[in-house]
């Protein structure tokens, strides 16, 4: 028994040995970015688990109990709070919805995307991209939105699957945040939105109820806005709110 | 020695309360009635329905193919035997993700052999049939992997006596080393489908997921994980309780087998 319970630590790198370590969820939109911030951070080591925003609120819910809890809205880290599992969210950085196609795509708008057969990959119902882009598919004007939801061939659980499927060439167009076309730069090329019909894509973060680093989880917190990851989360084009 | 066999015991204990507290969490939560009730909407019930469908068409692949590459392969010596069996098998031990990864960079659009697919007019990506292709991909080495073992260990003096009689080959496989083999095939076929109905990341990735027609149980069930939990325990109590049922039915497939051979 006490064997096995040393494996499990062994297996989770040690232990207390004296490191801080810092547990953050975050939004798979914010991969790249955080990765690289993340050993600038001063007060402890982090380490990172990303997935979609909906799937790590599920984690805290479930009594998964990380540090920090980043997601791409607002509205998830409302509700944790509301539910006393969060403190109250601070909002970081923004975003913005664009369409991604191949590099090398005639797609050159939300028109092209109505047509029947065009693959279109976007995020399920319950992640925020999936929300964001189903609240400007409710704007279009007509029954455009409804044409584009028929041309739906995946709702992926984050935006990495969307990514992945454009990239592949599984699918032809795709829903997803500017800062996953910059970072799949030379594969992919955004569409741009008409600026009125654009979601107000805000993402939010605070410190889980119960976190074993409550203090570096807070100073983490700040850097998110002012400091090494705000500046990776600009270099990687996201916005500030 | 009483030391060693209490220590036996502890670790029988731990392996059962590992092995079975998470299973039984599942059905403590809800009561049946519950778990039935939140598996009445349309996307459990087309999750269900799709994984029905696409494991019933991987199996009649695997079966139709993989019975007789295992017949060749338990019946046949011949240089690089060994290696060709650790290809085959090698799906076995391949993490979800390779797998998907694999599949896409085989025959996704992208991929080697992408082109040819789609001259074909087959689409596989973001479809049923992408689906049913990752099924047979990772559950085909656990029927013909069994399918060999069995055929391996049908007495040769029976295959022998009918081709003496005159029997062709083709006529000695349907009619003595099918029949002679079938529990092990059996178990094997219950292995395959099992391992088909819990495939996740291969399909997610090659496949999609799309309601009715790429979003299986598993995918359904990681689907409502956020959302539905009810829902998302509804769907693992009925994987659950189809894998009993599986696991059940190769348990008596091999307990036949043991009866056969008993009475001689």
């Amino acid at each position: 028994m006490a064997a096995a319970a040393a494996l499990l630590v062994l297996a989770g790198c040690g232990g207390d040995d004296g490191e801080q370590r810092l547990v953050v969820s975050a939004a798979s939109s914010m991969t790249q970015a955080l990765t690289d911030c993340g050993p600038d951070f001063d007060g402890a080591t982090v380490r990172y688990s990303f997935a979609g925003s909906d799937e790590l609120a599920a984690q805290v819910r479930q009594g998964v109990k990380p540090d920090v809890y980043a997601a791409a809205n607002t509205a998830i880290p409302e509700e944790l709070h509301a539910d006393g599992l969060l403190s109250a969210p601070v909002e970081f950085a923004t975003n913005e919805l664009v369409i991604a196609v191949a590099d090398l795509s005639s797609i050159s708008g939300l028109a092209d995307l109505t047509r029947p057969g065009t693959k279109v990959a976007i995020g399920s119902e319950s992640v925020p991209i999936g929300s964001y882009t189903r609240e400007l598919l409710a704007r279009l004007p007509g029954d455009a939105g409804e044409s584009i939801l028929a041309n739906v061939r995946s709702n992926e659980p984050d935006v990495r699957g969307i990514v992945g499927k454009l990239v592949q060439g599984a699918a032809d167009a795709g829903f997803v945040y500017a800062t996953d076309v910059e970072a799949a730069a030379g594969r992919l090329r955004a569409v741009g939105l008409p600026p009125a019909l654009e979601p107000d894509v805000t993402y939010a973060a605070g410190v889980v109820e119960g976190a074993k680093q409550p203090e570096p989880a807070r100073e983490f917190l700040d850097g998110l806005r002012e400091g090494g990851c705000a500046d990776a989360l600009a270099a990687a084009g996201f916005g500030t709110p | 020695m009483t030391v060693f066999r209490l220590s036996l015991g502890v670790a029988l204990a731990v392996v059962l309360l590992f092995l079975t507290l998470p299973v039984l969490a599942i059905f403590v939560d809800s009561s049946p009635a519950e778990l039935i009730g939140s598996l009445d909407e349309p996307g459990a019930l087309d999750a269900l329905w799709l994984s029905l469908r696409a494991t019933a068409a991987a199996l009649a692949l695997i079966l139709i193919v993989g019975t007789p590459a295992a017949y060749l392969l338990a019946t046949r010596s011949f240089r690089g035997k060994a290696l060709v069996i650790t290809l085959v098998e090698l799906p076995l031990v391949l993490p979800p993700a390779v797998a998907g990864i694999a599949l896409l960079a085989a025959v996704g659009p992208e991929g080697i052999l992408g082109g040819a697919v789609e001259a074909s007019g087959i689409e596989l990506t973001l479809q049923t049939a992408g689906v049913v292709v990752a099924l047979t991909f990772v559950a085909s080495p656990f029927y013909i992997r069994q399918a060999i073992a069995a055929f391996a260990s049908v007495d040769r003096t029976l295959m022998d006596a009918s081709r003496t009689l005159g029997a062709s080959e083709a006529r000695g496989l349907f009619r003595v080393m099918i029949p002679a083999a079938l529990p092990g095939l059996a178990a094997g076929t219950a292995l395959g489908i099992g391992r088909a109905l819990g495939e996740f990341g291969a399909t997610l990735m090659f496949a999609g997921s799309f309601q009715g027609i790429t979003q299986t149980v598993p995918l359904a069930i990681y689907d409502r994980f956020s959302t539905d939990f009810e829902s998302a325990l509804a769907l693992s109590a009925v994987l659950v309780a189809v894998s009993a049922a599986i696991l059940l039915s190769v348990k008596l497939a091999q307990g036949s087998e043991a009866l056969g051979v008993a009475p001689r």
